[in-house]
């Protein structure tokens, strides 16, 4: 039967099992709308802004194991996904944004709401295809589908002209698809794999860091039994937190820039990097050359081979899947293993590092914003999903809210996007229904994608907004204060909306917490009483807190400056 | 280091700018850039003739290779090659320039294929070297205009890329 090409798009989405689309109508894409409409298979989310469909659908894949889809129309409905693509395709989340285009014939004619998609989004997408004739839609989009998934995952652009959604041909979605210049490694190396093991053994000071590839891999359990057989120390990355449970006694909490005295120094410190699914970043690592004074042997393991010796030399590779290869590795630990004792007087090492309790913050009359997130932890019972947007609170969010599962922890590491929080709640309560979500924010971040309560309305999602509100832009003023002579320089934020009244004329609820002791039973209420309510909590902070440890732009991950030194 | 990446690519539209994308936003340098259709029309090769290190000719190789569009990809001048490069120079040819011309083409194996009362355009194919010998042999002020196209290069004997 021929069908038109709006409905092959539609039925595409459905033979991939998508039972939900975050998007935007426009001229572009009217026809697919109108075969959207006509089934209910596919539920369709409308934003308010088309970087939040893309943020939603971003997080949509990060807390669950499917692809997340965006549907935008052409123009500035594109432009305005760019940073939503840009972020997702920095922390490699699998996506599939599907975009109107102005009609064949007027390509390159400065159109109404034409740009050039394909070459806006190129920088930024694992890959994007410009759908030139009907016939070739239902393998564009199973191509999409697939690239999206496969290898290192990452967002997939497909850019369809208005008069290939019109015109008709025959449906047939391909089961399997084969591309001669795309085949990712899945299985790693086995030589390489045994000479990884034969390291881990000789190791005296060995530590474990992982990061999101562990996480995108589906990896924890085979994680977590590599590294409580062999004992080792672990630590996560930003990315990678929830890939190991943050409660047991081998996590030795994340590291990096404001990472643990404790793990910082591990890793500086280790003889033997058993690296997974991580890229040794600028925020990981600190000073290359600072990190590359001390003699140690790395193993990594990525299924993305340019990750691999990009930043810092690695002796070990391994290529390939982070499941697969960790199984193989557990087989060849079956076999029987040895580890040196002297990793014990290693364990000693770092029970006095971990003993300097470098999270710890001082008291103040006023809110804490540790605190915030140390309460939410226990209300929540630490299994909620906590989303994130950039700044102080991200790395409050990291540092005490203990992730014991994988796909809890949702914000945006590598591009460090503000403004994902709330949209990021939304595609994770759309992926989960009934889970509690908790975005925490501040009053800067969230004003970014604020419209968004709109959205949460007209859906019912019961987000919990954690608003750490100091009144500044914290992150900013951090740095100010320590680096640049306490010169403020636009880090002030004046005429903050009441948030309360503005949660309210949403048809939202909004509470203002101004006392320590109202913390707990605020979010006590939000999360029970108030259980299918959006709830706007606005937490009037210290506006002086600050987070510690730190390791300064440019210096190396030992040169830590602790909130005790200061 | 001086190296020859040879790649073949899916003949699509916007496969040159999905490579030289690449090169513009890793920072790496390209010193010429040719294209063509094989003679498998799905297909293109692509000659890039780029410098850097060990380190970053290992980067460029593996994030050529992740580009989706990419078949192939192979460093030419890691092992025995042959390259070639086609010039074509219009140099101004009156009075006794006119004979030095002649001269100067004969030695450099070119050959003169166009040919006015003030002009010839004189072509010459070899390694890019031979092609600066030859710029370098000419009295500045007689060049008019030069356009080369590049270098491309193959594997000699059973080094062969191909799907």
């Amino acid at each position: 039967m021929m069908i038109s090409g709006a409905e092959i798009v539609i039925r595409c989405l459905q033979e991939e099992k998508v039972d939900c689309v975050f998007g935007y109508p426009g001229g572009s894409v009217l026809h697919i709308y109108d075969a959207l409409f006509k089934q209910d298979q596919v539920k369709h989310i409308l934003v308010r802004h088309e970087q939040a469909a893309v943020h939603a659908a971003d997080a949509y894949s990060r807390s669950s194991q499917k692809v997340g889809v965006a549907l935008v129309t052409s123009g500035p409905g594109v432009t305005n996904t760019v940073t939503g693509i840009a972020t997702a395709y920095m922390d490699s989340i699998p996506m599939v944004v599907i975009t109107g285009q102005v009609p064949t014939q007027y390509i390159g004619q400065d159109a109404f709401q034409e740009c050039d998609t394909v070459g806006i989004t190129r920088p930024c997408v694992k890959h994007n295809f410009l759908v030139k004739d009907v016939k070739d839609l239902a393998v564009t989009i199973k191509k999409a589908f697939h690239i999206a998934a496969t290898g290192r995952p990452g967002p997939v652009v497909v850019d369809i002209p208005k008069d290939i959604t019109a015109q008709v041909c025959e449906f047939d979605y391909p089961k399997t698809i084969q591309m001669r210049s795309y085949n990712p490694v899945v299985k790693g190396h086995l030589g390489q794999i045994k000479k990884a093991v034969q390291i881990l053994q000789e190791a005296k000071r060995p530590i474990i860091y992982t990061g999101g590839g562990v996480i995108l891999s589906d990896a924890a359990d085979k994680l977590t039994q590599l590294a409580r057989k062999l004992d080792f120390p672990v630590t996560n990355t930003l990315m990678g937190l929830g890939g190991y449970p943050a409660t047991d006694r081998q996590f030795i909490g994340m590291l990096g820039m404001h990472g643990t005295f404790e793990a910082n120094n591990a890793m500086h410190y280790a003889d033997v990097i058993l690296a997974i699914g991580a890229r040794f970043d600028d925020r990981v690592i600190g000073n290359p050359e600072h990190f590359g004074t001390e003699k140690r042997r790395v193993i990594h393991i990525d299924i993305d081979p340019s990750s691999i010796s990009k930043r810092v030399k690695v002796d070990v590779p391994i290529v390939g899947n982070v499941t697969d290869v960790l199984d193989e590795m557990l087989k060849l630990l079956d076999g029987g293993f040895k580890i040196d004792p002297e990793v014990a007087d290693w364990w000693k090492q770092i029970e006095e590092w971990r003993g300097r309790d470098s999270l710890r913050y001082r008291q103040s009359e006023h809110i804490m914003p540790q605190f915030v997130v140390e309460k939410l932890y226990e209300v929540t019972g630490g299994d909620a999903f906590v989303t994130s947007d950039v700044g102080q609170h991200q790395m409050f969010a990291a540092q005490y809210y203990k992730f014991d599962k994988p796909r809890r922890w949702i914000n945006s590491g590598g591009l460090g996007t503000m403004g994902v929080g709330l949209p990021y709640g939304m595609g994770v309560l759309m992926a989960n229904p009934g889970a509690q979500v908790a975005c925490i924010t501040g009053e800067a971040s969230i004003q970014m994608c604020i419209q968004e309560m709109s959205t949460c309305k007209q859906y019912e999602l019961p987000i919990k907004i954690i608003n750490l509100n100091n009144g500044m832009l914290g992150m900013v003023r951090q740095w100010q204060e320590m680096f640049y002579s306490k010169r403020y320089s636009q880090s002030y934020v004046t005429s903050l909306p009441d948030f309360v009244k503005l949660a309210e004329s949403y048809g939202h609820v909004g509470m203002k917490i101004e006392r320590p002791e109202d913390v707990e039973p605020a979010l006590r209420k939000a999360f029970t009483e108030h259980k299918n309510d959006l709830v706007f909590m606005d937490f009037i902070i210290d506006p002086t807190a600050n987070v510690f440890p730190m390791v300064a732009a440019g210096k190396g991950l030992t040169e830590m400056i602790l909130a005790e030194d200061l | 280091m001086r190296h020859i990446i040879s790649i073949l690519i899916e003949n699509e539209s916007g496969a040159l700018s999905r490579v030289a994308g690449l090169f513009s936003a890793r920072g790496y340098n390209i010193e010429s850039l040719t294209v063509a259709p094989t003679e498998d029309e799905s297909l293109s090769r692509m000659t890039i003739l780029t410098r850097g290190s060990d380190e970053v000719l290992e980067q460029i190789t593996k994030q050529l290779n992740k580009l989706v569009d990419v078949v192939k990809v192979v460093d030419l001048s890691e092992a025995a090659h042959v390259e070639r490069e086609l010039m074509l120079i219009k140099v101004r040819a009156t009075g006794k320039d006119r004979e030095e011309m002649k001269r100067m083409a004969d030695i450099f194996r070119g050959r003169i294929i166009d040919v006015t009362e003030s002009t010839y355009v004189i072509e010459l194919t070899g390694a890019s070297s031979k092609l600066d010998s030859f710029i370098a042999a000419l009295d500045a002020g007689l060049i008019l205009e030069t356009v080369r196209t590049g270098v491309c290069g193959i594997g000699r004997g059973d080094r062969i890329l191909k799907v």
